[in-house]
């Protein structure tokens, strides 16, 4: 460029121009999007943690609160629920969907009869729409006339759990309905894993007379330590943002034994007397657990490369 | 006890042995999978009194077809259908116009501020929705958003995860094939859709399925932003049905089977292209 600009003066405005014309030819690839993204996405980001730290209930002026509506979230019994219980359903959830998803990969990689229909049939429902799948759900998990509870009560069970509607079965209901629903998702991911491991490492270990177990725990196992690692961050950040599956079998309840941060979230903005600020602030203890999730994730993966 | 015959062939029993453990599992797996759909199905066809019955009669014997008249009548689920449909088709196609459109600047050109760009979308992927719906609901409020199928529109239509997905394959397409067609004339969008979009296919065909699936099974989007009947879409129609006739059993499991549907067979139809997409999805991260 610099020979050209030495040889011929007149053009330097001209390659400039061919420069500034590049650049708007790739902004007007990115601006469709972008606009969207910057409009619906960007600034109510921004506005979303500015409102954490305001009082507004939607009609009157905004105020700056300052760290006051963290200080009343810590005297909040509903909020500590809901924090408890996303706490507790994510713990329940991310290691029995791992193991499910993990046994039926492995399962399914073996050269069997009929491989693609069982693969079909676990993905399911993760696709099927979540208000159908709960509905039945609740029809069959029903305390008083559900199939289940008629099964146990024929095999004898004389003190029958009450499911959605009992204070402690209610959370185990909804992680069983989630760990049915997603497992088949994340056993994708596993079969995607488990093409990139090393068939002749398993072939190796069998030679040396290790059996099916210790080549699993000690070969397999560990040649999947990347997908194990990108499965549990995925799980956890879906489980720290539940909410759908309460709203639809327990309603957050009995009491508060279900109610979830996005539930909470969702309660304070839109059911009661609106409180944006606080809702804002709960949404922000959401974020910085996703954050963590998400930190670790970008840590493990640079470290992985 | 073990002869020693048995002992020379104990290795193929062995064998032999696990496929039977295996199958079993597997058997028992699908089972647990399906028996929830095949009891909607076959309480859809039921009287309410007779959804309950102990032990399960999975063949009605006595079909009641009249629930899948009746569900068309009850609640307006042809509207709640056109809905949906309708978002779903117009959220995909822009989605994937602008996604790819985005996604091939930033793979295929150099421009001042690349980097800044990709950032802010980089930035936000952290940030999980449900943490900033109120403030954008308050926004959309305020330009009288509320109520009505723009807003879910504007949701949807521009996320990061597609521009990731789409860039992702356009930096495995050979920067070559465009230089070449830059030397031959072509324009940057005239490299982009005669050149790109043919070849990803797989790519688009994964957008496309992810997207709608998404889609068509939205809840608190537009359970948030659609409060009146007419807009309602297929999730919260039947949401709002189930909370309104909650002792209709069967005609509760015949508007689930028809909300399933479509989904399936668009499933069905595209698994692969499914599969191949949460598979790629996984494998990056």
């Amino acid at each position: 460029m610099a020979v050209q600009a030495v040889a011929q003066p007149k053009k330097q405005p001209h390659v400039m121009k061919k420069e500034t014309r590049n650049n708007l030819i790739a902004y007007s690839f990115i601006a469709p999007n972008f606009i969207g993204f910057c409009v619906f996405t960007l600034v109510p980001v921004v506005f979303a943690i500015a409102l954490a730290f305001c009082s507004w209930d939607g009609v009157n002026d905004i105020t700056f609160v300052g760290v006051q509506n963290f200080i009343d979230l810590l005297s909040d019994k509903t909020f500590l629920a809901a924090f408890q219980n996303t706490i507790v359903y994510s713990v329940a959830v991310v290691p029995l969907t791992m193991i499910c998803a993990l046994a039926l990969a492995i399962l399914l990689n073996q050269k069997i009869v009929a491989r693609g229909f069982f693969r079909t049939v676990a993905f399911f429902p993760y696709v099927a729409s979540l208000v159908a799948c709960a509905a039945v759900w609740n029809m069959i998990f029903s305390p008083s006339m559900g199939p289940v509870n008629m099964l146990l009560s024929a095999l004898g069970v004389e003190d029958l759990p009450r499911w959605a509607a009992g204070t402690e079965t209610a959370m185990l209901t909804v992680v069983l309905f989630s760990v049915w629903k997603n497992m088949g998702y994340y056993m994708v991911i596993y079969l995607a894993g488990l093409q990139g491991t090393n068939p002749e490492l398993e072939e190796a270990a069998e030679l040396d007379g290790a059996n099916k177990w210790q080549i699993f725990w000690h070969v397999t196992l560990p040649q999947l330590q990347p997908t194990t690692f990108l499965v549990v961050i995925t799980l956890t950040i879906a489980s720290f943002k539940v909410y759908d599956q309460m709203y639809m079998i327990t309603q957050g309840g009995p009491g508060n034994a279900t109610i979830t941060l996005v539930y909470y979230i969702y309660n304070v903005a839109f059911v009661n007397t609106p409180k944006y600020g606080y809702a804002s602030a709960v949404a922000m203890v959401l974020f910085v657990l996703v954050l963590i999730v998400t930190i670790i994730q970008f840590r493990g993966s640079s470290n992985n490369d | 006890m073990a002869t020693q015959a048995v002992k020379t062939h104990s290795a193929k029993a062995q064998h032999t042995i696990m496929m039977v453990f295996i199958y079993l599992i597997l058997i028992l797996v699908a089972v647990i999978m399906l028996i929830p759909f095949v009891w909607m199905i076959s309480a859809s066809l039921k009287l309410n009194k007779d959804v309950f019955t102990f032990p399960i009669e999975w063949i009605p014997s006595n079909p009641r077809w009249q629930n899948y008249q009746d569900i068309w009548t009850k609640i307006p689920l042809l509207t709640f259908i056109k809905n949906s449909a309708k978002l779903t088709v117009i959220v995909t196609l822009l989605q994937l116009f602008t996604s790819s459109f985005a996604a091939y600047a930033f793979a295929k050109m150099e421009f001042k501020g690349r980097k800044t760009l990709f950032l802010g979308y980089i930035a936000t992927i952290a940030v999980p929705w449900q943490a900033y719906m109120v403030p954008q609901f308050m926004m959309m409020r305020s330009w009288n958003l509320n109520n009505t199928h723009l807003a879910i529109i504007c949701l949807q239509a521009f996320s990061a995860f597609g521009v990731f997905l789409m860039k992702q394959f356009y930096e495995g397409v050979p920067s070559e094939l465009c230089e070449a067609a830059r030397i031959d004339g072509l324009s940057e969008y005239g490299i982009w859709a005669r050149i790109m979009l043919p070849l990803s296919k797989p790519a688009l065909s994964t957008l496309v399925i992810i997207t709608a699936v998404n889609t068509w099974n939205d809840f608190l989007g537009p359970l948030i932003y659609l409060t009146k009947t007419e807009l309602k879409t297929i999730q919260i129609g039947l949401r709002m049905f189930i909370s309104q006739y909650s002792a209709e059993y069967g005609l509760i499991m015949a508007a689930s089977v028809v909300a399933l549907i479509p989904v399936l067979i668009v499933f069905l139809a595209l698994q692969k292209y499914f599969v191949q997409g949460v598979a790629s999805s996984g494998l990056k991260g």
